[in-house]
């Protein structure tokens, strides 16, 4: 089923003159609207009459997650506050997390992309929608929920957590959808048998997962515990949020990017240059139809491959690989982003602490776990030799991870001068 | 009248202790008395020694996290109740007690409590109006 048939389906001919058409017009609107951008343009010698095609995209500058840092909270918004309806944010400290914002029109473009999503899954309006994505800053539950609204379809706005309270959810309000990550979906299936709830025997019919890397081995199992479909879902709340690209029920061989409202490239991620269709690489994302904050050649991180055979589900729209890895050192715990160096920007914030870190992720069953060793300084000890002290600042550091980053881990004091010989600050034990 | 304590910062698993004994034996220094305190993760060794300023200097040459933390040390007969008197004091006091061990003279006489208090101050002034010995550090490293 397709529910935007006309958008959907037009020929690649007309998709690309309208992605041109529309490249045009953002360009010609953030050049004057947004200094970055200007600045950027200017400093490369180019002015928005340049790009004449989609070829001529590779004259413009990138723009980066640290420029979108760098420019926090509002400073790449093209249209004044009274015109944004709403605001979403990633995790992280004062300049290291970046903020997006929606006008009344983005969010329209963004449930229409949703409700695209949720047909291009078999929903209808008759499809109860349990959606365990997080509500909130994240750009996850909200998205999802406007979307599913938008079909007329009956949405659970569970968000995330409390596991024993969406397993009763599932067994009384009988969804038919699933809407989650997928190792929480396999938290849930395993909280399920622990009590001796029989997952298959639920309605739920259809999952709808994503923010954060799976593979097929996770897919089988969840589809196994459950008794469902899973499809995959892609989206970078730089960008929209959910709704980028999805995976469509009769091809279920990689994710329809949504080529009306966005260009994806593929570049080399050393060099920056563009690589043919197909070939694996950093995918790099340009919004057409964006208002509150457009991007225009966002370097995304995420790497992975085109598809561009023609797909039997009859959408025009190229297909993306599920995300293959990053081509920068963003961890995904949870769901949740996470950079180093925002980790280490709050243990530098914490009087006393040196920012000598490791970080060791690892799956405790189904969920992701988050270890973090720091070492204790002179400073903190000597002042103190106390135990409460150390527990103290074990607690900080605890507080202050899950306040700014959204994820609680367990601390370790280790001795000092012990995390530097033994090397990496990430130790990522989990397999994709 | 304040007695010097050594606080080594050990993280909980084998052969962190030992090595920190084996850098005391090596550079002949002698313990009086000591109490390790743990939790999950790490545990803290406090140690009355000999030689105060050479065990804090070997131990940090070894890369240990060495603090020093003023503890008061006080005597008392080693008989039922001896504890219990001091602690009327300080509690009638409002002074709260951190933690504390202690240790039986050679002698076999008396014990000698280590104290580690919020007040060290005054609570050394109230034992000591109250007649009691306080052990100066010297005495104590020397015991």
């Amino acid at each position: 089923m397709i529910y935007n048939e006309e958008f959907e389906t037009l020929p690649r001919e007309a998709l690309k003159a309208l992605q041109v058409k529309r490249l045009q017009q953002v360009l010609q609107r953030v050049y004057h609207t947004v200094g970055f951008y200007k600045k950027s343009l200017d400093a490369a010698k180019i002015k928005p009459d340049d790009i004449k095609s989609i070829a001529d995209m590779k004259k413009l500058p990138f723009i980066t997650r640290q420029d979108l840092r760098d420019n926090y909270p509002f400073g790449l918004f093209s249209v004044p506050m009274s015109s944004i309806v709403r605001l979403h944010a990633s995790s992280g400290t004062s300049g290291r997390s970046t903020v997006f914002g929606y006008t009344k029109r983005d969010i329209e473009t963004w449930s229409d992309l949703i409700a695209r999503c949720l047909v291009a899954a078999g929903l209808t309006k008759n499809d109860i929608i349990h959606n365990a994505f997080g509500y909130g800053l994240f750009t996850g539950g909200l998205g999802l929920h406007y979307g599913a609204e938008k079909i007329g379809a009956s949405v659970i706005p569970m968000s995330g957590g409390n596991a024993k309270r969406q397993i009763m959810i599932l067994q009384d309000f009988g969804p038919t959808v699933i809407c989650c990550t997928p190792s929480y979906a396999l938290h849930l299936a395993e909280e399920g048998k622990a009590l001796g709830v029989d997952m298959k025997s639920l309605k739920l019919r259809v999952g709808i997962f994503g923010a954060e890397p799976w593979n097929k081995v996770m897919r089988d199992e969840i589809e196994k515990a459950f008794g469902i479909t899973a499809l995959d879902l892609f989206g970078l709340s730089e960008v929209i949020g959910p709704g980028i690209a999805m995976e469509c029920l009769e091809g279920r061989n990689g994710m329809h990017i949504f080529e009306d409202h966005f260009i994806v490239e593929t570049i080399n991620p050393q060099t920056g240059a563009v690589l043919p269709e197909g070939e694996e690489g950093e995918l790099v994302f340009t919004t057409l139809t964006k208002e509150a904050n457009p991007l225009i050649r966002y370097r995304s991180g995420d790497v992975s491959r085109l598809i561009t055979e023609p797909c039997r589900c009859g959408r025009s729209h190229i297909k993306m690989e599920r995300v293959l890895k990053r081509s920068d050192d963003m961890l995904i715990i949870r769901g949740v982003n996470i950079f180093p160096s925002q980790v280490e920007a709050i243990l530098v914030d914490i009087e006393g602490l040196k920012p000598n870190y490791q970080i060791i992720i690892d799956k405790v069953g189904a969920l992701d776990s988050l270890e973090l060793h720091v070492e204790a300084s002179d400073k903190i000890f000597s002042d103190s030799g106390s135990v409460k002290e150390l527990q103290k600042i074990e607690k900080r550091i605890i507080k202050d991870m899950k306040d700014y980053l959204g994820i609680a881990p367990r601390v370790k004091l280790v001795e000092p001068n012990t995390l530097q010989k033994t090397g990496p600050k990430v130790i990522d034990k989990r397999h994709f | 009248m304040k007695v010097e304590q050594i606080s080594v910062f050990l993280e909980n698993k084998p052969g962190t202790l030992e090595k920190a004994t084996r850098v005391l034996k090596d550079a002949n220094i002698n313990i009086r008395t000591l109490s390790l305190a743990e939790t999950a993760d790490f545990g803290i060794l406090r140690l009355i020694v000999n030689d105060v300023e050479k065990a804090n200097k070997v131990l940090k040459e070894n890369g240990f996290q060495v603090s020093k933390t003023p503890v008061v040390a006080v005597e008392v007969p080693d008989k039922p109740g001896g504890l219990h008197s001091i602690m009327e004091v300080i509690s009638k006091e409002g002074i709260n007690v951190e933690y504390l061990y202690a240790f039986v003279e050679k002698s076999g006489q008396n014990a000698v409590i280590i104290f580690r208090f919020d007040a060290p101050e005054k609570a050394i002034d109230v034992l000591l109006k109250k007649n009691f010995t306080v052990v100066p550090g010297e005495k104590l490293y020397e015991f």
